[in-house]
């Protein structure tokens, strides 16, 4: 019995009004750390810096829970609280509402004149001729006639029901929209990839592997993605003479479903806020950068070539930084190997100017391309087992004196470096990389429904005023002269909503003369 | 591509606009010096009317036969709002022009767009209720925010980056100016409620301001009517914000500093909402809310744009 007291308890205090408003500043509240920390999600380089800088401090957030705010236990622990009680609220709402729609207006007070509006007159119309006009004029009210035992008529009269509707369909748009983001997250992901434009193989949504980074939902492990192939056959970026970008643009083939067994490539163009919607998901335009092109031509006369993406430093200048990273041809045993490996690692300038020898990058725009490298020799450290940067070489084999530097140098294109053991190194030119992200997110089109249903509701309940209006007809005592009657008018807005007065006063001064009608 | 001579003009109009605010902002400042105290007989008056005496009516400005002073000064600095609006208006306008695109895509013609909406709503506002005289409280916040983008943030016609470019700026941060300039009225009158409600239980209390404003229900139901109206704009706004991310940047919520300030802002706004129709905290508790969401919204502008690095690449000042 106490228990269920209890239960009872703790749920009527869960759905009531002052909790659900308690809830709700909550979470505003627990949401500013998101935008005040970085956060995992969206910032994950500047949440390590924060380590960095804070080193003391930051453990303590993270372990609250702080760099991932919309993740963490109980940022989520209080929207659902808020839905449960938004739930507890609701559906006696519903209720009760479902029984107001069927209810007669409510009786006409006894004293009209105390309600916040009123107004009164004498006519010579019948009662009924006044409670008839009035009906007329009240079209699009609910109304109920009565009379009552002194031979008064009555008339109730209410408008506004959707006021409560909206906001019933608000309310119950947000929890349909809560639920439908839930299943996007679950069966949906996210992944990047960049692709060099022009690269005949292109980028093919076949698994996980095909991605740079994948972020799978809860329920997606990556075995059952719809097939879809892009590539990328050009790249075009214009700036304007001050280094802002004006556009990117993107020329691709696509191929999914049926394609990929015929064999046929689709054009299109992809740019920034003009994705590429295909049915396994959808591809975006996120970044770009260069790929410095080096061959190199080994003392026994055979030639590599490569043009690994190089990363951007500075997204105004488009300075670059990367390793290009070779591999001895022909040679099979690893120990020798593993001290021919080659790497040109430095800075790429697509406008390039030197101060001394040092490079930098004053555009944007492949005005006048050059690389600053350094050409490290050794054992690049691939077979260690650590996951490689094809940013970065391995610092660690560097400092372990397997890896040396043997040759620093400025090169534009076409210029070359000769190593001591007659190996060549020459700047070929420049290819373009897109970063490209995939989507797919299957609650996407549910979610913009329920926003709309949101918006609708909330545009109802705000703007639509619950209001009543009573008029009673009351025939003059005997003896009076012949016809007269007294009309009394009463309203009320129910919500509160300033505006109601001028409503009235025009509904009133038509309903206290009848006949008079315009 | 860009027109420099229109937006030179543009500059002028935005430079005049500016200057003839200020002129209004000292002229509503004398009219509120000026107004003599209503004594207490009629304040009881306007206060026992119904409906129909929404706002506390004619402070001062009694029935003579002439204007007094504080009448004249109050209608000269209308009549100037409306130029200076005029030109306002204008120097956006100019700046479309000469850029060929929305006049929105930075922070200084976002601020200034969003002032522009504050001070036609208030001239909306004036149409309908007599509170000409406190027309200094909106002019200043309205002016130092002006202010802010005109002189601090300013910066150089130049066309959209790419990233804006796209037809949802015209929908999406135009909800956004919309509602934020409404929402600033909407503060103005619940920071004013928030002075006049302690006056009026107790006349001792702000006795040098108190008297002279529209009485506290007025205010309140001033600052309900604004927030009602520009919530749902708001709430679209965010709503057209999450279809362009989608298209943009491949989710339609990513919890973006920006996005998650606009959340906190629009759950303030839903919390306001709420708490006029929760017992215990109508009145000055949810008056105080109000101001908390439109802070939150200046937060967004200011903090966000220029502190924080998020996606939202509008902070090019
Ligand atoms: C998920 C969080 C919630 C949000 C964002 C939210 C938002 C809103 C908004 C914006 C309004 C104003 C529009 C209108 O009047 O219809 C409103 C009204 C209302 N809400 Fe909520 N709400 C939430 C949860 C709840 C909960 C949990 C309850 C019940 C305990 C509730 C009960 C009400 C009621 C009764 C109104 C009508 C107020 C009036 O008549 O002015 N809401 N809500």
């Amino acid at each position: 019995m106490a228990t269920f007291a209890f239960l009872r308890n703790t749920w009527r205090g869960l759905t009531s009004m002052r909790t659900a408003l308690v809830l709700l500043f909550l979470l505003a509240l627990a949401a500013m750390p998101g935008a005040l920390l970085p956060q995992r999600l969206t910032a994950g380089d500047k949440v390590g810096k924060y380590f960095e800088e804070s080193p003391n401090l930051a453990p303590v957030l993270d372990r609250l829970g702080l760099f991932n705010v919309f993740g963490s236990i109980w940022f989520s622990a209080i929207y659902v609280l808020l839905f449960i009680s938004l739930v507890g609220c609701l559906v006696p709402r519903t209720v009760e509402y479902a029984k107001q729609m069927r209810a007669k207006p409510v009786l006409t007070p006894r004293n009209l004149a105390r309600l916040p509006h009123h107004a009164k007159s004498t006519v010579d119309t019948s009662a009924e001729d006044v409670v008839a006009a009035a009906r007329e004029r009240l079209r699009g009210w609910r109304t109920d006639v009565r009379v009552e035992d002194d031979g008064s008529h009555t008339i109730s009269a209410e408008k506004g029901f959707l006021r409560e509707a909206g906001n019933l369909v608000f309310h119950f748009a947000l929890m349909a929209m809560l639920v439908a983001i839930a299943f996007g997250k679950m069966f949906g992901f996210e992944g990047q990839v960049i692709i060099h434009a022009g690269d005949r193989q292109g980028f093919c949504n076949s698994g996980i592997y095909a991605y740079d980074s994948f972020r799978p939902g809860l329920r997606v492990d990556g075995t059952e993605l719809q097939p879809f192939c892009v590539r990328v056959n050009d790249f075009e970026a214009t700036f304007l003479h001050n280094g802002q970008a004006d556009s990117f643009h993107a020329n691709v083939s696509y191929q999914e479903a049926a394609d990929l067994e015929a064999g046929t490539w689709r054009e299109a163009g992809l740019q920034v806020n003009s994705p590429l919607r295909l049915a396994g998901g959808t591809v975006y335009l996120l970044g770009h950068g260069y790929s410095p092109r080096f061959t190199v031509t080994f003392p026994d006369g055979q030639k590599r070539t490569e043009a690994t993406q190089w990363q951007t430093m500075n997204t105004v200048t488009l300075l670059s930084q990367g390793a290009t990273k070779f591999d001895p041809p022909g040679v099979s045993d690893p120990e020798k190997r593993r001290t021919g490996q080659l790497a040109v690692t430095g800075l790429f300038a697509p406008t390039a100017a030197f101060e001394g020898t040092l490079m930098t990058s004053v555009f944007p725009d492949l005005r006048d391309p050059a690389v600053a490298v350094d050409v490290m020799r050794g054992d690049l450290g691939n077979e260690s087992g650590k996951g490689q940067s094809i940013f970065e070489i391995d610092k660690s084999m560097v400092d372990a004196g397997r890896l040396k530097k043997v040759a620093r140098q400025n090169l534009r294109i076409g210029e070359e470096i000769a190593l001591d053991d007659g190996t060549k190194i020459r700047f070929d030119g420049v290819g373009r990389w897109v970063g490209v992200q995939v989507g797919y997110d299957p609650g996407r089109f549910s979610v913009l429904i329920a926003g709309v249903l949101v918006l609708l509701g909330l545009g109802a309940s705000l703007s639509i005023k619950r209001r009543r209006v009573w008029l009673r007809a009351t025939p003059a005592p005997e003896g009076a002269e012949s016809a007269r009657t007294v009309v009394e008018v009463g309203g009320l807005a129910r919500t509160d909503q300033a505006g109601y007065g001028e409503e009235f006063t025009t509904l009133a001064a038509d309903l206290l003369r009848p006949g008079k009608e315009r | 591509m860009v027109n420099s001579n229109l937006s030179t003009f543009s500059d002028w109009s935005f430079n005049s606009a500016l200057a003839i605010y200020l002129v209004v902002l000292v002229l509503h400042a004398a009219e509120y010096g000026f107004t003599r105290n209503p004594d207490r007989k009629r304040e009881l008056v306007a206060a026992g009317g119904t409906g129909g005496a929404e706002l506390a009516p004619d402070l001062g400005t009694t029935i003579t036969q002439g204007r007094t002073l504080p009448e004249r000064l109050g209608r000269t600095a209308v009549s100037l709002t409306v130029l200076a609006a005029v030109l306002h208006g204008v120097s956006l306008l100019l700046r479309g022009l000469a850029t060929q695109r929305v006049p929105w895509g930075n922070m200084y013609e976002f601020g200034s767009a969003i002032c522009l909406v504050a001070v036609v709503a208030w001239l909306v506002v004036l149409r309908k209720h007599d509170v000409r005289h406190i027309g200094a409280f909106v002019m200043l916040p309205m002016l130092l925010l002006l202010f802010v983008a005109g002189k601090l943030l300013y910066v150089e016609a130049a066309p959209l980056m790419p990233a804006l470019r796209s037809y949802w700026i015209t929908i999406h941060v135009s909800a956004a100016i919309l509602a934020s300039g409404v929402f600033l009225v909407s503060g103005v009158a619940s920071v004013l409620y928030l002075i006049r409600l302690p006056h009026e239980a107790n006349p001792e209390r702000f006795a040098a301001m108190g008297p002279k404003l529209p009485a506290a229900a007025s205010l309140d139901r001033l600052a309900y009517r604004l927030t009602v109206f520009a919530f749902p704009i708001f709430t679209f706004g965010i709503i057209a914000g999450a279809i362009w991310a989608e298209s943009a940047w491949g989710r339609y919520w990513g919890w973006d500093p920006k996005e998650t300030v606009s959340f906190i802002a629009w759950v303030i706004y839903a919390g306001y909402l709420h708490a006029r129709a929760t017992a215990g905290w109508r009145g000055s508790r949810s008056a105080w809310v109000n101001v908390l969401a439109f802070l939150t919204m200046i937060f967004n502008l200011f903090f966000v744009n220029l502190v924080t690095t998020g996606l939202h690449s509008y902070a090019g000042v």
